[in-house]
């Protein structure tokens, strides 16, 4: 019999602690798990609705009999975030996409305890041998965006509500301002920061203020449409859905929108992982591969105006247009890019300052 | 027929002590209806949420790490609840700590010494005492309501931290992204239990449980505390100073909540960012009550609380429980908790109208 003293007992601990490995190992090797953390929920119609419906394509494509998907969602970008990110691993998913910036310290760390188990950063800034990066442009879509708003504002004052002043979002506001004042040079860009990526209510109130300065046009770096919906009540000019086609929340203030399609890039990835393929790397995407969509354009735009949306999107897909090139002013009226010249991959990540014509 | 509540004599002791497993034992029941009503497996959910991280090794690390500032918060708000101090503000406190611990960090970090590391974590003491100074000084001297002072002083500190990491602290390898640079070694706590994530801020928050319960129950101090809590005027009679008692309570509470801050941002977090508040402050009130305002109380209710927070995410990812299960579940146990409270110190009794009993 087994006499129970504490070195038995450590034995059965450590033989019940090792199960759930065991059980992980064996079922990885029928199906791939993937897992998805998310920093809010697929509902919010913007970013986490458009990572989770790359998922249902990547899904679709790849078919549910080869891949299993775990979502986690409203994970916090914090201590948090490592746990669910270890739970994961521990659970035997073997590709981890961590949907976020503030996860990077933790994927790093958990990455280090699971070397066999990829992950991959959105929007991130550092890679290891199983950690890649993945992003996309979104400032291509803004450039479309601002020629459109240029052409249409009848008061010359656009709107741009910011989460968090990162150099992404700086540059998604500089790309739609310098397009607005290249079609309208009269354009400013009043620019309101909420200090948080989903914030409906705080969202609807800076899209009240500024409608209230004048403001015709709104546009926004945030996760949802709340914004939007301020545009359709107020019925001024109009406003833009980010992440995810949101016409159905406002269908006469939709101008278009910029529609992240994460699906090919997931099911490239996954489909990498399965022929272990999967390599450390770096994936940042635009318009030209359709990582970027520009989305319907609501039926009151002029067609002079859609020509020349188009124009810019095609001409940005082609390679002719790049949305910062030269010359930039910065808007205390220093040269910030000579004429000729482009803010290229690795200086978009140091930019601090605001185009010409932005209020901020 | 009508019902009264009656106050009973004295309220049972062994009651007091059943009520709150009574309420996470209901929790659980009702939780279970609850979610099966929903069509979730509701057992399951009970399972995952409350059993697993007990029977799964591998979280008791997780349960250590998210339970520690919990206990840390909690147990310098039950000094001060214990003296009728309403201090709604740990979170501010929390948050303050930790800027002054990282002050203190930010200043030594191109040193090296064993020194560094307890003068942050002096400093963060220092800093949440100074901040809960500030209503200590309102209340004693305008007689402002500490419960609004401290809670609004938590929006201020928030948008200190916003400033701090936007700004003069932000790391200048960070790629424009806010947060300051990763803390050295010798600013970081140490490792206690190799292989774990389990760091000295654990045993720091049992010593600190047991320090207080001793003095609480031992000291003039905790006397003074309890007799003020428990009657101003009596306590006034005997000698005691009301306003002393609010400046103790207060520094106390606000010294705790600064240590638990210096020791996240030290410890799970590595660096301040934007995202450090993660509501510990508020999630500390529930543990206190829970804990029944007793400093051993207050490390059993921690450990509770994060068995639900580190379940919530395995029920997440096993049976996809929506995130929102969890904050149903704690908010039910507290619910419960003070609604059994009402039957330990009232009972109900039937009384008859008053103008039945004219008429009679």
């Amino acid at each position: 019999m087994t006499v129970l003293n504490r070195r038995t007992l450590i034995k059965i601990g450590g033989a019940a602690a090792a199960l759930p490995l065991v059980g992980g190992r064996a079922f990885a090797q029928e199906k791939l798990k993937v897992g998805f953390v998310l920093i809010g929920t697929p509902d919010d119609n913007g970013w986490n609705f458009g990572h989770d419906t790359g998922r249902k394509y990547m899904l679709d494509q790849i078919g549910a009999d080869k891949v299993e998907t775990t979502v986690v969602t409203n994970v916090a970008e914090g201590p948090d975030s490592e746990r669910v990110f270890r739970e994961l691993a521990q659970q035997g998913h073997k590709l981890i996409y961590a949907t976020s910036f503030g996860y990077g310290d933790y994927v790093h760390k958990v990455a280090k305890q699971f070397p066999d188990v990829k992950f991959e950063w959105a929007t991130g800034n550092s890679t290891a041998p199983n950690v890649s990066l993945y992003n996309a442009k979104f400032h291509e879509g803004r450039a479309v965006l601002g020629t459109i708003a240029g052409m249409m504002t009848k008061t010359n004052t656009l709107a741009y509500i910011g989460s968090f002043p990162i150099p992404e979002v700086r540059m998604g506001i500089n790309a739609f301002a310098i397009a607005a004042r290249k079609v309208n040079p009269e354009v400013k860009v009043k620019v309101v920061y909420v200090d948080s990526w989903f914030d409906p209510a705080k969202e609807a109130d800076a899209a009240r203020a500024l409608i209230d300065q004048g403001v015709d046009v709104i546009t926004q770096h945030t996760d949802g449409p709340a914004a939007l919906q301020v545009a359709e009540e107020r019925g001024i000019v109009g406003g833009f859905g980010q992440g995810a086609d949101m016409s159905a929340f406002a269908p006469k203030a939709h101008l278009t929108a910029i529609i992240d399609n994460w699906g090919p890039h997931y099911v490239k990835s996954v489909q990498s992982v399965l022929d272990g393929t999967w390599v450390e790397g770096s994936v940042w995407d635009g318009i030209a591969s359709g990582e970027v969509e520009i989305g319907k354009y609501n039926e009151k735009i002029p067609a002079d105006v859609v020509a020349a949306a188009e124009k810019v999107k095609n001409d940005i897909a082609a390679g002719t247009l790049h949305p910062f090139a030269g010359p930039i002013k910065d808007n205390a009226g220093a040269e910030r890019v000579a004429a000729g010249d482009v803010i290229d991959d690795g200086e978009f990540w140091a930019v601090d300052w605001y185009a010409e014509g932005v209020e901020a | 027929m009508q019902f009264q509540l009656e106050k009973r004599p004295a309220p049972s002791r062994t009651m007091r002590i059943v009520t709150p497993f009574a309420a996470v034992a209901l929790t659980m029941v009702l939780g279970a209806i609850v979610f099966t009503l929903l069509g979730y497996d509701g057992l399951a959910a009970v399972r995952e949420i409350f059993f697993t991280p007990l029977t799964n090794s591998y979280k008791w690390q997780d349960l250590a790490v998210k339970a520690t500032p919990l206990v840390i918060i909690a147990v310098g708000l039950s000094v001060s609840y214990r003296a009728n101090v309403w201090n709604i503000g740990a979170e501010g406190q929390y948050i303050v700590g930790a800027i002054a611990g990282t002050g203190v960090g930010l200043l030594t970090h191109t040193m090296t010494g064993p020194w560094i590391f307890p003068l942050m974590l002096l400093a963060g003491i220092a800093g949440g005492a100074a901040y809960a100074a500030i209503p200590a000084f309102l209340r004693t001297q305008f007689k402002v309501n500490e419960i609004l002072t401290t809670l609004m002083l938590t929006y201020v500190s928030v948008q200190l931290l916003n400033y701090l990491v936007f700004g003069p602290w932000k790391s200048p390898t960070s790629m424009g992204q806010p947060q300051t640079v990763l803390f050295s070694a010798d600013q970081s706590q140490p490792y206690i239990i190799p292989g774990t994530i389990v760091q000295v801020g654990t045993p720091i928050a049992i010593v600190v449980a047991l320090l207080v319960w001793f003095v609480m129950s031992r000291s003039v101090f905790g006397f003074q505390v309890r007799a003020v809590g428990a009657s101003p005027a009596a306590a006034r009679y005997g000698g005691f100073s009301a306003n002393r008692t609010v400046w103790l309570a207060l520094l106390v509470s606000g010294g705790l909540a600064g240590l638990a801050g210096i020791l996240e941002a030290t410890g799970p977090f590595g660096r301040l960012v934007p995202q450090f508040p993660t509501n510990y402050g508020f999630t500390a009130i529930i543990v206190a009550f829970l804990g029944r305002l007793h400093p051993l109380g207050v490390l059993i209710a921690g450990t509770a609380l994060a068995i639900t927070f580190v379940g919530g995410e395995v029920a997440q990812t096993t049976i996809q429980l929506p995130f929102a299960a969890v904050g149903i579940f704690q908010a039910m146990m507290l619910f419960l908790l003070l609604a059994g409270d009402i039957f330990v110190r009232y009972r109900f009794k039937r009384s008859v109208p008053e103008a039945t009993r004219a008429a009679a």
